[in-house]
């Protein structure tokens, strides 16, 4: 009796009862002490800015943060998009900020432009991948660890008045599973405010239809929901940026100032700069970075691991265990490289025993070459031997007759010196 | 002396006479990329409303949409002068993402209307020829950059050398006023620099009073052209109605020199350059592309030295003949009729020396 219930205790797990407390505790505390905790740590946030050249993405991070963070203007003239990231150390009262500004460069320039996402998809899923890779280590410190994951897309749309250009289409679709986008309309004082509402619906319209997932600003926390529902109503933000100040009734604001008129860019009437202020760094940052962990990276690390074989087991019983998985995988591995090891092993030797029989071959051949050319050349001596013996006849023969001309010669002279001496004789007598 | 009245005085309101029963017509394309205030501004231009009926493309649409050339054609008439004004759109230029070659129906286009123009002229009855070549081009640059993109260059360098360019920065009312002087100051060293042949204003004649000349400067010195375009009439904050764009912040007035460039713009266009923009083309575009032309037909292989010379306004008064600066085109004859020559003697001489060993066979043969 006692070890079946000890079972059934052991393996259903009650629910845990309430209870009221009788005074104060104090775990209320249990916030601030988090609180407390990560502002001695500090924070992190990774903005990537995606939008043409010359629309205005600086100069918006440099109206957001308050500061110049004197990036160096880009040309139109860039080959192909790059990305440019720059991190900076902010810190506001007592809280540290890391914040990371992605640019990307030359986006919207080049004339064929279908590559123009993948650069920027790139880097995203590399910030990831260094994220999973220390999150895999054995000896890892993550509470350390540098986020460079981005945790918002501020997407900057030029202020056309039409609709969506098809780049922006084609990227945001590209974006919307590893970002949370945000999307913007820069220079938003080309448009007039009938045109501006009719832009916003079109615009949210094409991204509906498109099947694009931008942000959300949540609504489940019920001390912001009213708020971010309202503002989830205004997207997309239509900013104006400056960081020139011109002096409106007694004020110096920040403004641009042109012969109709001043246009404030912390002027609620005049552009949404207010209102993406209050929504990116405000109220959201903190949501925009888990949102990127427990939704962005998650899918990614999940298609990961996928990728490499690991898999979740759904319907067995064994829960799923890194430690065998791994064990299973380095066996095979290993098994693998063995085998390989063998193959190539093997090569070799074929391949040095087909190298020796070309070699033999060769030998063979020039030998059997070597003995023709001895022949051949003894041939020639032999024959240049029989010519010269003949030769050497012929001069004899010669000499010989030269010597028996030569012999008559003197013969026949001898003969015609005595006739004189005959004649001579008869003439005596 | 009291020289005798003559009476050729009056020629210049024969010539009045004449044209404005013959009335005026005049071809104008307008390239740039969707978005930029093109129709608003050709609406406010001739102050009609050319594109009432038109639909802009959403993204998707636009993604794979090549180029097409629209025509529109309107008749004006103000203070008994006819004008028939042909506009020609080019929709979808820079729409898809990739533009690789997007330009090329534009140049055929300019192109087809010399070769019409020219088949018209060598034809046999020349009594109504239809000029249908493209007077001027404005070309639209954006104002939300940092000057000409690629895109931009490679389209004015396929078409300066055959129609008058004029470059207008759409939608100037993005740009404070140093943002415009900084902006056009970065496009006029780019067009220098890229080589772009952009229309020239002629120089004033000195007999032109002072103040038509210190006008004619102004607009020399606001290329490209910083316009502003509305359809709406709205009141100035004031109690004026004007051609303007409202803002919450103020009101744009179109017509306002210290706005935008847009009062030069049409001043130049419509009532100071629009016969000189169509003399340019037949003077000097249009004798370029027949000169071209002939000299492929002529000689064909003949390296087309005329598309690299430079257009100059001097040579094009004093003779209107092709573009080819005569020195080159005097030596490259004198060079090719050495060839000839050199050739010929060649010819002969091999000629002579069948003859001869002919006439000697023939000896031999008779021996």
């Amino acid at each position: 009796m006692a070890a079946t219930d000890l079972e059934r205790v052991s393996n259903v797990e009650p629910e845990p009862r309430s209870l009221s407390l009788g005074g104060h505790v104090g775990f209320d505390s249990l916030p601030d002490q988090l609180v407390s905790k990560s502002v001695t740590q500090g924070f992190s946030f990774n903005i990537l800015c995606v939008g043409e050249t010359g629309i205005g993405k600086s100069t918006l991070m440099n109206t957001l943060f308050n500061t110049n963070f004197e990036t160096e203007e880009a040309s139109h003239h860039e080959e192909c998009v790059r990305l440019r990231p720059q991190t900076y150390d902010l810190q506001e009262s007592n809280v540290h900020l890391k914040l990371t500004i992605v640019d990307a460069v030359g986006f919207g320039d080049q004339i064929n432009k279908d590559e123009s996402y993948r650069p920027i998809v790139d880097y995203i899923d590399a910030q990831f991948e260094n994220y999973l890779q220390e999150e895999l280590k054995i000896r890892r410190s993550l509470f350390d660890y540098h986020d460079t994951r981005i945790h918002v897309c501020l997407y900057f749309i030029t202020p056309t008045g039409h609709s969506l250009k098809s780049l922006d289409l084609v990227t945001m679709k590209k974006l919307d599973s590893k970002v949370n986008i945000i999307p913007i309309i820069a220079k938003a004082d080309t448009i007039s405010k009938s045109e501006l509402h009719k832009f916003k619906i079109k615009i949210m319209g094409e991204l509906v239809s498109n099947g694009v997932q931008i942000y959300q600003f949540p609504t489940d926390d019920e001390a912001v929901a009213e708020i971010n529902a309202v503002m989830n109503a205004h997207l997309p933000f239509a900013v104006v940026g400056s960081t020139e100040e011109v002096k409106v009734g007694n004020k110096l604001v920040r403004a641009r100032q042109y012969p109709w008129g001043v246009v404030q860019v912390e002027n609620e009437n005049h552009c949404d700069f207010v209102k993406l202020r209050e929504m990116l760094i405000r109220v959201n940052m903190e949501d925009l970075r888990e949102q990127t962990h427990s939704r962005h990276y998650e899918l990614y690390r999940r298609c990961k691991l996928e990728e490499m074989g690991f898999q979740d087991s759904d319907g067995d019983s064994q829960p799923f265990s890194l430690q065998e998985t791994y064990e299973a995988k380095r066996k095979e591995f290993l098994s693998e490289l063995q085998r390989k090891e063998e193959e190539m092993r093997q090569m070799f030797v074929n391949k040095v025993k087909e190298t020796e029989l070309e070699l033999k071959e060769k030998e063979r051949e020039l030998h059997e070459k070597f003995e023709h050319l001895k022949r051949i050349h003894q041939e020639e001596k032999r024959k240049v031997e029989e010519k010269r013996r003949e030769l050497e006849d012929e001069t004899n023969a010669f000499n010989c007759r030269k010597a028996a001309v030569e012999a008559l010669q003197s013969q026949a002279l001898h003969a015609t010196s005595q006739q004189p001496l005959r004649k001579d004789k008869d003439k005596k007598n | 002396m009291d020289k005798e009245y003559v009476g050729f005085a009056a020629l210049p309101n024969q010539l009045h006479r004449k044209s404005v029963k013959k009335g005026f017509d005049f071809t104008l394309m307008v390239a740039g990329e969707s978005g930029l205030g093109k129709s608003t501004l050709i609406n406010s231009l001739f102050l009609t409303n050319l594109y009432e009926d038109r639909q802009v493309p959403d993204a998707n649409a636009r993604l794979t949409r090549t180029l097409t050339i629209e025509r529109r054609g309107v008749e004006m008439e103000e203070g008994g002068i006819k004008v028939k004004l042909t506009l020609v759109d080019t929709p979808g230029f820079g729409d898809s993402v990739d533009c690789s070659d997007c330009w090329l129906p534009v140049v055929r286009f300019i192109e087809e209307q010399f070769e019409q123009y020219l088949r018209d002229e060598s034809g046999l009855n020349r009594k109504n020829i239809q000029d249908s070549r493209v007077h001027c081009c404005l070309y639209f640059i954006s104002p939300f950059g940092r000057g000409l993109r690629p895109l931009d260059v490679a389209f004015l360098r396929a078409v300066h050398e055959k129609v008058n360019i004029i470059p207008v920065i759409g939608k100037a009312d993005a740009l404070m006023p140093k943002e415009t002087q900084a902006l056009k100051q970065k496009i006029r060293d780019q067009l220098k620099e890229e080589e772009i042949n952009i229309y020239q204003f002629p120089e004033c004649d000195s007999d032109e009073d002072e103040d038509f000349k210190r006008q004619n400067e102004e607009m020399k010195e606001s290329i490209p052209f910083a316009v502003v375009g509305s359809c709406e009439v709205v009141k100035d904050g004031g109690t004026r109605l004007v051609r303007g764009r409202r803002y919450s912040w103020g009101t744009v007035e179109v017509e306002n020199p210290h706005h935008c460039d847009f009062l030069n713009l049409r001043r130049m266009l419509v009532q100071t350059h629009l016969q000189d923009l169509k003399e340019v083309t037949h003077d000097l575009l249009y004798e370029g592309y027949r000169a071209r032309c002939l000299q492929s037909l002529a000689r064909p292989g003949a390296r087309d030295r005329a598309s690299r010379s430079k257009l100059s306004r001097q040579s094009a008064t004093e003779i209107p003949l092709p573009m080819l600066p005569l020195a080159e085109t005097e030596k490259l004859i004198r060079e090719k009729d050495e060839e000839l020559r050199r050739m010929q003697e060649m010819l002969e001489k091999m000629q002579a020396q069948m003859q001869q060993s002919q006439a000697q066979g023939e000896q031999s043969d008779s021996l």
